[in-house]
C-alpha cells in the first residue's frame, strides 16, 4: 500500500516539473506561431552605444531579413556609418543548434570573408548585443520553463525561463517577460556563465504591422557588470517586399548596397 | 574660600555620588558604543585616495571610458619547467573555464583561449590557440609553443619568455558597493587554486593582481587585530600591575580603556566612518593613549593612600593636582591627532578623528568613571609598595651637575642626527607595503622574478575624432611609442592594438610574414578590425582597448616592481616623449601604482601644514597654561627636536618615507608635548608656589613626575613597537617611527630640557598675577 503511494508520488513529481516546462513551451510556441508568415522585412537601424562615462556613439545600418521555414532566418545588414566601414555588408544564415554561417563583405578589400563560427556569444559591432541576442527567435534554441505571472512596466506578463541549447552560448539562462495578450517580449534578463545577472534587454514603442506582427521601435540593452548600454532605434519597417533567397546569396554580397 | 568651594563641589560629586557617575558613564558608553554593531570594514586600495585626488580622478575617467581593469592573476608554475605539455595545457584550459565562475568576472585571458588568427584561403579563422590539448600531436604542441612565445600579446604578459610560467588573468568589475567584494573573490580564487593544485600536484598556483592586493590590505589588518591587540593588552596589563600594584586599579583602567575604545568606534560608525587597514589601528592607539591619564591619576591617588589618607581625600587631592595637566595633555594629544585631517588619505583622517575622540573620552572617563570605580570598589595598599624614587634622584643630580656637558652634547647629537634627515626618500611601493609573510607579496615577487608586471601604467591615447584610431599616421605613431617604451629598462610588456592590426594585415595577405606590418589605408584598417571584432567570442572582445567611437585606444604598460622615485621618473619620461611625439593626440596616464606614487609627496606637503597648525595651536595652549611666553617658547625645543631627530635616525636605519610615516610628526607632536607639560608644570609649580631656584625646581620635577613620565613613555613606546610588528608596512613603519620619536622625546625631556631651563630661566620667578 505504502509502496503504491510512494510510487504515485514519484510519478507525480516529474509531472509537476513537466507541466511548467510544458506551459513554458506552449507559451513560446504561441509566440512563435503569432509571428509566422511575414515573409520578409526591411528596416533601418540606429545603434546608440553608451559607456560608463556617458559618452555616446551612433552607428547606422539597413537590415533585410528573410523568413525561413524550419530554420533560422537569413539576414543581410549593410553598414552606412561610421564612414570607415560604410558599404560593409554582413550576411548571416542563423541556425538553431549549430553555428551560424556568416560572411562579411569588405569594400576596402573588395572581398567577401567568411567569419569564424564560435562568435555567437561575442558582441555585435562592439555593442552590448551579442550575435545570439540579435538572431531570429527559434523554438529549438532553448528549453523553456514557465515560472510565474508578473506585471512589468504595467503589462501583465508570463515569466519564462529559457535554457540555451547551443553549446557555446554565453549564457546559462535567460528570463523573459512575455506579454500575455500580444505574446511579445517586454523584458529579458540574461544570466552569464556564472549565473549572475549580466544584462537586461527592454522593448518599447511596439507597433503592429500588417495587422499582426508586433515590432519594437526601441530596444535597450543595459550591461549591469560594466555599466555600458546600447539602444537600438528601429525605423521604416516594411514587410513582404518580395525578397527571395537570391537577395541573400554570398556570391551577390558584393553587389548589395 | 570660593576657589576651594568650587573645586570641592566638582570633586565631591564624583567622590560622593560614585553610583550616579557610574550610571551616567555606563549610559554614555552604552549609547555611544551601540554604534559598534554597524561597524563596517573596507579594504579597497581606493580608500587611500580622497575624492578629489587628481590621480584617482584620471584613473576613474580612464576606466569608465574603457573598462575596469581590476584583476586576479593566477600564475601557474609547472614542476617540469615547461607549460607546453598536453597535461599542463589541459589544466590551463580547465583553469580558464573555472575562472569564469569567479564573481564579477568580465573576461578571462590565458594562453589557451587566446584568439589566434590564421588565414585559410580567403577566410579569416579566429579561434582559441589551444583546443582539446590532450588530442594534440607533438608537432601541434611545438607549433603552439612557437606561436605563444613569439606573440607580442602573450609573451611577458601571459607566458614567460622561456615558457616555464604562465598566467590566467581574470578581469573583474568590482561594483564597489560591498566592502567585502575583494575578500569574497579572494576566497573563491583560493578555492579554485586549491582544487586545481590537488588535481594537478605538479602545478603550483601563485595568486597576484589588484584584487589580491585589496584582499591583502584587509587580511593583514584583520591579522594585526587578532595578534597584536591581545599582545598590547598583555603589555598594558603588565605595566599597570607593576606600577600600580593594585588589582582594583588595574581592573578599573582596563575597563576604562575598553569603554573608551567602544565609545570612540561607536561614534565613528554614527558619523559614517568605515574602518580601513589604517583606521583599524585606532583601538591599539587609544589603548596606549588612555593609559597615561589613568596612571597619572592613580599613581597620585595610591601614593596618597599609602601616606595614610582616607580614600575619599586621597582621590580628591589626586584630582585637584592632576585635573589640569591631564586635561592639557589630553587636549594637546587630541590636537596632534586632529592634525591628521590635513592628510590627503581619508583613512588617516579617520584614524586621527577616532583616536582624538577616544583620547577625549578617555580623559572624561578618567576623571569620572575611574574615581567613581575606585570609590565603589575595595582598594587595599601597602606602604612598602611605594615605587622606588632613588633612580630619579640620581638622574636629577646628574642633570644638575653636568648641565653644560648635556646642553652641548645633546645639541650636537640633535644636529648630527637631524643632518641625516636628507637620507630619507619618499617611497610608496604598494607591493612592499606587505612583508614576505603575506601571500600577495610572495606572489607579486614571484611574478616580478618570472614575468614581471604587478605594476602597470595605463595610457589612454585619444585622437578626438571618431574612427581616428584606424588612421595610418596614428597607428604608426603608436607603434613608434610602443617600440620606445619597450626600450625602457623598467618596461616588461606593452599591450597595444597595433600588434593586432599587424597580425590581421598579415592574415589578410595569406599569412605572409612580410605583411606583418600596419595597414596603410584607413578604411582597410577599420574593416580588418571590424572583421576581427565580429569574430570574437564573449569576454574576449576589444572593448577594453578601444573606446566606443573608435577615437581612442588604451595602451597598458607592464613594469618591473619599481620604487616611487623610479615610477615618477618613468612617468616623467613617458610624459615628455608623448608631449614631443604624440602632440596631436590627447594622452592620459593613470593606474593604481601612479596613484600611490604621487600620494606620498602630496601627503607630506599637506601634513607639514597640519603639523605647523598643530604646533601653533599647542604652543598657544602651553603659553596660556604656563602663563609664560618664555616657558611656552622653551617648551618648543623638546617638542620639535624629537621629530627631527627621529627622522634622522629613520634616515640611518631605513630611509623610506611613505604615506604611513608622513603623518607621524603631527601625531607625535601631541604626545611628546605631554612629557614636557608634566615636567614644566611641576617645575613651574616649584618655582612659583615654593619659590625654589631653577636647580631645585628641576630636582622637584624629577622627584614628582619622573617615574610617571618614565612609565607612561614606556607604555607608549611598547604600544607603538607592537604596531611596528604589523605585516602591513604602512602601519609598522608608522608604529616604529612613533616609538622612536617618543623615546627620543623622553630622553630629551630628561637630559636636555632641564639644562635649557637652568640656562635660560635663571631668575627665580615671582607670582605676577
Amino acid at each position: 500500500m505504502n509502496k503504491i503511494m510512494i510510487g504515485l508520488l514519484l510519478c507525480l513529481a516529474p509531472v509537476v516539473v513537466w507541466s511548467d516546462a510544458q506551459k513554458g513551451l506552449e507559451i513560446m510556441q504561441e509566440v512563435d506561431r503569432r509571428d509566422l508568415g511575414w515573409q520578409d522585412m526591411v528596416a533601418e537601424l540606429k545603434m546608440v552605444l553608451k559607456n560608463k562615462n556617458g559618452d555616446e556613439h551612433t552607428r547606422r545600418l539597413r537590415i533585410k531579413t528573410l523568413e525561413m521555414k524550419n530554420d533560422g532566418d537569413k539576414s543581410l545588414s549593410i553598414f552606412d556609418s561610421p564612414r570607415d566601414v560604410k558599404g560593409t555588408a554582413f550576411l548571416s544564415f542563423t541556425h538553431a543548434l549549430e553555428a551560424d554561417e556568416q560572411w562579411l563583405y569588405l569594400p576596402a578589400l573588395k572581398r567577401v570573408k567568411r567569419i569564424s563560427s564560435s562568435n555567437k556569444s561575442g558582441p555585435f559591432l562592439g555593442s552590448e548585443f551579442s550575435f545570439e541576442d540579435l538572431t531570429s527567435f527559434e523554438l529549438k534554441k532553448y528549453q523553456y520553463n514557465y515560472l510565474r505571472d508578473e506585471v512589468v512596466n504595467g503589462v501583465d506578463c508570463f515569466v519564462i525561463e529559457s535554457y540555451p541549447q547551443y553549446e557555446y552560448s554565453g549564457y546559462t539562462r535567460t528570463q523573459a517577460w512575455i506579454d500575455k495578450q500580444r505574446y511579445i517580449p517586454i523584458k529579458i534578463d540574461y544570466y552569464d556563465r556564472k549565473d549572475a545577472l549580466l544584462k537586461t534587454q527592454t522593448f518599447s514603442d511596439y507597433q503592429q504591422y500588417l495587422g499582426q506582427y508586433w515590432r519594437a521601435g526601441t530596444v535597450l540593452m543595459s550591461n549591469h557588470l560594466t555599466g555600458k548600454s546600447t539602444a537600438l532605434l528601429w525605423e521604416k519597417y516594411t514587410f513582404r517586399n518580395g525578397l527571395t533567397a537570391r537577395n541573400f546569396d554570398k556570391n551577390t554580397l558584393k553587389r548589395s548596397r | 574660600m570660593t576657589k576651594v568651594g568650587m573645586t570641592a563641589n566638582r570633586e565631591w560629586f564624583v567622590v560622593r555620588h560614585p553610583w550616579w557617575v557610574l550610571l551616567l558613564s555606563l549610559l554614555f558608553v552604552g549609547a555611544a558604543g551601540s554604534g559598534m554593531q554597524g561597524l563596517e570594514f573596507t579594504n579597497n586600495y581606493r580608500v587611500f585616495f580622497g575624492k578629489d585626488n587628481p590621480q584617482l580622478l584620471a584613473f576613474d575617467a580612464l576606466q569608465n571610458t574603457y573598462s575596469k581593469s581590476d584583476n586576479v592573476m593566477m600564475l601557474v608554475e609547472p614542476a617540469d619547467g615547461t607549460v607546453f605539455t598536453r597535461e599542463t595545457l589541459q589544466a590551463i584550459v580547465e583553469l580558464t573555464k573555472a575562472a569564469w565562475q569567479i564573481s564579477y568576472s568580465s573576461r578571462v585571458d590565458s594562453i589557451t583561449n587566446f584568439q589566434h588568427t590564421v588565414a585559410d584561403q580567403d577566410d579569416l579563422i579566429v579561434a582559441d590557440l589551444v583546443f582539446k590539448p590532450l588530442q594534440m600531436t607533438d608537432e601541434q604542441l611545438a607549433t603552439v609553443r612557437q606561436i605563444a612565445l613569439n606573440e607580442p600579446l602573450l609573451k611577458d604578459r601571459l607566458v614567460s619568455p622561456t615558457g616555464h610560467v604562465t598566467g590566467v588573468n581574470v578581469t573583474v568589475q568590482l561594483p564597489g558597493e560591498d566592502p567585502m567584494e575583494a575578500m569574497k573573490i579572494a576566497k573563491e580564487v583560493r578555492l579554485i587554486a586549491a582544487e586545481f593544485m590537488q588535481k594537478h600536484p605538479n602545478l603550483t598556483v601563485h595568486l597576484s593582481g589588484v584584487v589580491m592586493m585589496n584582499n591583502a590590505f584587509g587580511e593583514s589588518s584583520l591579522n594585526d587585530n587578532a595578534s597584536l591587540v591581545p599582545l598590547m593588552y598583555g603589555i598594558v596589563l603588565f605595566v599597570l600591575i607593576l606600577c600600580l600594584r593594585s588589582f582594583t586599579g588595574t581592573f578599573s583602567v582596563i575597563l576604562l580603556i575598553v569603554f573608551s575604545i567602544i565609545s570612540a568606534l561607536g561614534l565613528a560608525v554614527y558619523v559614517g566612518i568605515k574602518l580601513t587597514p589604517t583606521s583599524a589601528m585606532a583601538p591599539t592607539i587609544i589603548l596606549t593613549m588612555a593609559v597615561a591619564d589613568c596612571v597619572h591619576l592613580l599613581v597620585t591617588f595610591l601614593h596618597n593612600m599609602r601616606l595614610g589618607h582616607v580614600k575619599k581625600q586621597a582621590m580628591q587631592e589626586s584630582l585637584r593636582i592632576n585635573l589640569q595637566p591631564i586635561f592639557l595633555t589630553s587636549t594637546t594629544t587630541a590636537i596632534g591627532f586632529l592634525s591628521m585631517n590635513f592628510s590627503d588619505a581619508p583613512p588617516f583622517r579617520d584614524l586621527g578623528n577616532i583616536v582624538s575622540v577616544g583620547v577625549l573620552i578617555a580623559f572624561v572617563l578618567s576623571v569620572t568613571l575611574l574615581p567613581a570605580l575606585m570609590m565603589v570598589l575595595p582598594v587595599r595598599v601597602q606602604a612598602k609598595d611605594e615605587p622606588d624614587n632613588t633612580s630619579m634622584q640620581w638622574l636629577a643630580n646628574l642633570v644638575i651637575n653636568k648641565r653644560k656637558l648635556l646642553l652641548i652634547g645633546n645639541s650636537l647629537l640633535a644636529i648630527v642626527l637631524m643632518s641625516f634627515i636628507a637620507r630619507n626618500e619618499i617611497n610608496d611601493e604598494f607591493v612592499k607595503y606587505f612583508d614576505e609573510s603575506v601571500e600577495f607579496r610572495r606572489a607579486a615577487d614571484f611574478l616580478d622574478a618570472n614575468m614581471g608586471g604587478t605594476y602597470n601604467i595605463e595610457l589612454a591615447i585619444d585622437t578626438k575624432a571618431a574612427g581616428g584610431i584606424s588612421e595610418p599616421v596614428f597607428l604608426a605613431k603608436v607603434d613608434q611609442f610602443k617600440h620606445w617604451l619597450e626600450q625602457q629598462p623598467e618596461v616588461v610588456h606593452v599591450n597595444t592594438i597595433t600588434d593586432t592590426f599587424k597580425r590581421l594585415n598579415m592574415n589578410m595577405h595569406g599569412d605572409q610574414l612580410q605583411w606583418y606590418k600596419l595597414p596603410e589605408e584607413r578604411d582597410l584598417a577599420a574593416q580588418y578590425l571590424l572583421l576581427y571584432e565580429m569574430s570574437l567570442p564573449y569576454g574576449l572582445d576589444l572593448n577594453d582597448q578601444i573606446n566606443i567611437d573608435k577615437s581612442g585606444i588604451r595602451v597598458t604598460v607592464s613594469l618591473h616592481n619599481l620604487s616611487t622615485q623610479q615610477m615618477l621618473a618613468i612617468e616623467q619620461r613617458i610624459n615628455h616623449w608623448t608631449t614631443v611625439n604624440l602632440s596631436d593626440y590627447e594622452v592620459n596616464a593613470a593606474s593604481p601604482v601612479l596613484m600611490f606614487s604621487h600620494i606620498g609627496q602630496r601627503n607630506i606637503v599637506r601634513m607639514l601644514l597640519g603639523s605647523v597648525a598643530a604646533l601653533i595651536l599647542i604652543s598657544i595652549i602651553l603659553i596660556i597654561a604656563f602663563r609664560s611666553i618664555k616657558l611656552g617658547l622653551i617648551s618648543l625645543i623638546p617638542n620639535l627636536i624629537p621629530a627631527g631627530m627621529a627622522f634622522g635616525i629613520w634616515g640611518l636605519i631605513d630611509g623610506q618615507v611613505g604615506l604611513g610615516l608622513s603623518v607621524v610628526t603631527g601625531m607625535t607632536l601631541g604626545i611628546v608635548v605631554d612629557d614636557t607639560v608634566h615636567f614644566i608644570s611641576k617645575y613651574r609649580r616649584a618655582k612659583i608656589e615654593k619659590g625654589l631656584s631653577s636647580e631645585e625646581a628641576v630636582r622637584y620635577a624629577f622627584s614628582t613626575v619622573g617615574v610617571a613620565l618614565w612609565v607612561t613613555s614606556l607604555v607608549l613606546v611598547s604600544g607603538f613597537i607592537v604596531l611596528a610588528m604589523s605585516s602591513f608596512l604602512m602601519n609598522s613603519g608608522m608604529g616604529l617611527m612613533t616609538a622612536i620619536t617618543i623615546a627620543v622625546a623622553l630622553f630629551m625631556d630628561f637630559l636636555f630640557l632641564p639644562p635649557i631651563l637652568m640656562t635660560l630661566d635663571r631668575k627665580p620667578n615671582r607670582v605676577s598675577a
